[in-house]
């Protein structure tokens, strides 16, 4: 990796703590290739331990704008922060690197899974243990639903937008996309910015 | 037939749909995938989808497998892209913008807005997998289990689903 042009230095604020002194679109690509290989059980806390903790490629103030961001955007967070990410450090290869790298483990990992599970699923003890998998996977969501609401949502007003969201889509069957555009603009016309309240960063 | 334009399309299409987690577009998922075009059936979507919450890195790699069942190593990779791609390419172009709104009133609006809204989409999304994942007293006790454990320690949820794997084993093997 020899391509690292003399550049001129245009800034002086050389002791900037958390500016990575030039970060390669490869070291991007195996970065995110580490943490797509490894982050069993949630890509949160392995993202912030590894960028933030570890590698210093962004600051936790930065962090948690990222995330914020992310999870305002349809997208999932892991992929979202590997382009926002990505693209900071090194632009549109940055953010290309970050995201191929974040992907290419857990889809082959899943492309094998699923090839066994097409020919071996009916098998009455693979059946057993997906029927406790899929079980289980009903409490994680809801584990997560649980946390979310402790962390994001401010009023009792917003449990009312949430409960008219399922409602919305499970009972009435509007579609994902009518719920989301229909009570979305609602909820955000409901937290119109009032006078004196300052913007935030974190939700 | 060749499925791959459908692939694209469809999986763009949920793509968009996922916002605050890849959750909020299963019922929309489940509709596409199971009811219209028949590529897989709705315990066999299920199954993905847990065993996926295994694996590392996204957590709906699990559109890999319906890829690769509905149309090969070119369906999986035709549904990688169509899912990511465009929610990519979104967050591209918007974290630019959004980073220079720093002092725009409404955005902070707009995310303690759609904070309820994709908490919601979430909970839609569980209890529509609920409808065929928690069918008896069995299950039910594993998902609250799981819940309870979550809520009150610090441990790593895909050791919680190895677990639940074994119960599972040993629960609803017939005998």
């Amino acid at each position: 990796m020899s391509e690292k042009a003399a550049k001129p230095v245009l800034q002086t604020t050389a002791g900037a703590p958390t500016a990575p002194a030039e970060v390669s679109v490869f070291q991007i690509f195996l970065e995110f290739l580490i943490m797509g290989a490894t982050s069993f059980g949630g890509v949160v806390p392995y993202l912030r331990n590894s960028l933030v903790t570890k590698r210093h490629w962004i600051d936790d103030k930065e962090f948690v704008e990222m995330l914020s961001i992310s999870q305002s955007l349809p997208g999932l967070n892991a992929t979202n922060m590997a382009v926002l990410v990505g693209e900071k450090l090194r632009g549109a290869m940055g953010a290309i690197a970050g995201l191929i790298g974040m992907c290419l483990p857990g889809g082959l990992l899943m492309f094998v899974v699923g090839i066994f599970y097409h020919h071996h699923g009916d098998h009455a003890f693979i059946t057993a243990a997906l029927k406790g998998v899929a079980a289980a996977a009903v409490g994680l969501i809801l584990s997560t639903v649980v946390s979310l609401s402790k962390k994001s949502l401010s009023s009792n007003f917003d449990f009312v937008f949430m409960a008219i969201t399922v409602i919305a889509v499970n009972r009435l069957h509007l579609g994902v996309p009518r719920t989301l555009i229909g009570v979305g603009i609602l909820a955000i016309l409901f937290h119109y910015p009032r006078k004196g309240q300052k913007a935030e960063v974190a939700p | 037939m060749n499925q791959i334009p459908a692939l694209i399309r469809v999986f763009s299409y949920l793509s968009l749909l996922t916002v605050g987690g890849g959750m909020a577009a299963f019922p929309e998922m489940k509709i596409l995938t199971v009811d219209v075009h028949q590529w897989l059936t709705f315990p066999q979507l299920i199954h993905l989808y847990s065993v996926g919450q295994m694996a590392p890195g996204p957590n709906m790699m699990m559109i890999v497998s319906i890829g690769q069942w509905a149309g090969g190593t070119l369906g999986a990779i035709a549904v990688l892209v169509a899912f990511f791609g465009p929610t990519a390419i979104l967050a591209f172009v918007v974290a630019k913008g959004w980073r220079k709104l720093e002092k725009w009133p409404w955005r902070t609006s707009i995310q303690r807005g759609l904070a309820p809204v994709s908490i919601g989409l979430l909970l839609a999304g569980c209890f529509s997998m609920a409808k065929g994942a928690v069918t008896g007293t069995e299950t039910a006790g594993i998902a609250v289990a799981v819940l309870m454990i979550l809520m009150r320690y610090k441990i790593n949820p895909a050791l919680l689903v190895i677990a639940s794997a074994i119960v599972g084993l040993f629960t609803f093997m017939p005998k």
